[in-house]
């Protein structure tokens, strides 16, 4: 077949023609996919939900805030007394190998200045700004992020006014609580 | 050696995309951080390569050539889109760790490279073959970039842990070592190949 010729017509039908079969095959994958995504995202919650408990009674509560790379979903585990049973990242989309660390960081068990498992919940700080928690190593934005995640669960959970550390980042508007209160017996699962 | 063969083995040694065509450096320093970040990256954009590849060299005597260059991106950009939708949705575990790079595929100069200056003056077949070459040497230049970072910045390759813990020159994990690293490498393959 010859190529076609750049006349106005052939460019203007040519790229029309593309980009309405692009949609439509964008479209099509995004609703055989959008059950799915959305079943995995449930998927996700339900199983955090159950490893920030660790297996013991108390509270698992998701609360939002800006990363360095954008908003980032975090649920924690408390248990009655406020101390922070465990903590699952939701969502990020902070640095690949530096802020993306958080996901393990906190819960280090071998490194006790940046364990926050076991720790009070409501005023956890980085060193930097004083507190006692080791920040991630080139990645005190995101850090500082996390602890303020934590604290305001902690706040929306009981009721007391978040200390954070972070006082010179923006104040979280985005805060969405999502999950209230979700008591949870002992249970046999394993966390994931 | 076929002429197949030629097609196929180019972008691995002769036209490596990132050692010798030096094309599409913003995911490679962004995402070599350790050896399977590079792999993911590499294996996920020769999949976009090959699909865009074959679809480009279908519809190549369909697009004007004025207009080549918007409908080959909106064509390239449509797979990445798919790409990213169907993995979450089947491959979450894959998506965790792969998912912030995705997008960054669209804006690999590779991609857009290929479709130009192969895609649409060859064959199908032609094309599909080019697309795994060049995907391969991509994918084996981000895994061995990656390896290099990862073994000096924190003592691992692959996650395993081959020196104590807190041994690594931290640099190379950073920006500054990927240019770095790369550098060096582009300087002992460059060295190699010429023998």
């Amino acid at each position: 077949m010859e190529k076609l010729q750049s006349s106005f017509k052939n460019m203007a039908l040519s790229l029309t023609v593309i980009a309405m079969v692009a949609a439509a095959a964008l479209a099509g994958v995004y609703l055989l996919t959008l059950e799915n995504i959305n079943a995995q995202k449930r998927a996700k919650q339900e199983a955090a939900k159950l490893a920030v408990l660790n297996g013991q009674e108390g509270y698992a509560v998701e609360t939002a805030v800006d990363g360095f790379g954008g908003q980032f979903r975090v649920m924690v585990g408390f248990d009655e007394d406020g101390n922070i049973l465990g903590y699952e990242i939701l969502e990020h989309q902070e640095t690949p190998g530096l802020g993306s660390h958080m996901v393990h960081w906190f819960k280090n068990a071998d490194k006790p200045g940046q364990n926050i498992i076991g720790r009070q919940g409501g005023s956890l700080t980085v060193s930097k700004d004083g507190g006692d928690v080791d920040a991630i190593t080139a990645a005190t934005i995101s850090s500082r992020a996390f602890l303020k995640a934590v604290n305001q669960a902690y706040a929306d959970q009981f009721g007391v006014e978040a200390h954070t550390g972070a006082s010179q980042l923006q104040p979280a508007e985005e805060e969405e609580v999502i999950e209230e209160v979700v008591i949870i017996e002992e249970g046999k699962e394993e966390p994931k | 050696m076929s002429d197949r063969m030629k097609v196929l083995t180019n972008g691995i040694l002769k036209e490596n995309p990132t050692f010798v065509l030096v094309l599409g450096m913003c995911p490679t320093l962004a995402t070599t951080t350790s050896a399977i970040n590079g792999m993911s990256m590499g294996l996920a954009t020769m999949f976009v390569l090959v699909c865009s590849n074959v679809v480009i060299s279908l519809l190549k005597n369909l697009i004007p050539d004025k207009v080549r260059i918007p409908a080959f991106i909106v064509v390239i950009a449509t797979f990445v889109t798919m790409v990213q939708l169907l993995m979450q949705a089947y491959l979450p575990a894959i998506y965790d760790v792969l998912g912030l790079f995705i997008p960054l595929i669209v804006v690999n100069c590779i991609v857009l490279g290929r479709a130009e200056a192969f895609a649409a003056k060859n064959s199908v077949g032609l094309s599909a073959l080019d697309g795994i070459g060049m995907g391969l040497g991509f994918t084996l230049a981000l895994t061995l970039l990656g390896a290099v970072r990862e073994l000096l910045g924190t003592g691992a390759c692959f996650g395993f842990h081959l020196f104590p813990d807190n041994y690594g020159a931290l640099v190379f994990v950073l920006a500054p070592g990927a240019f770095i690293a790369l550098a060096y490498l582009m300087v002992i393959i460059n060295k190699l190949q010429k023998k």
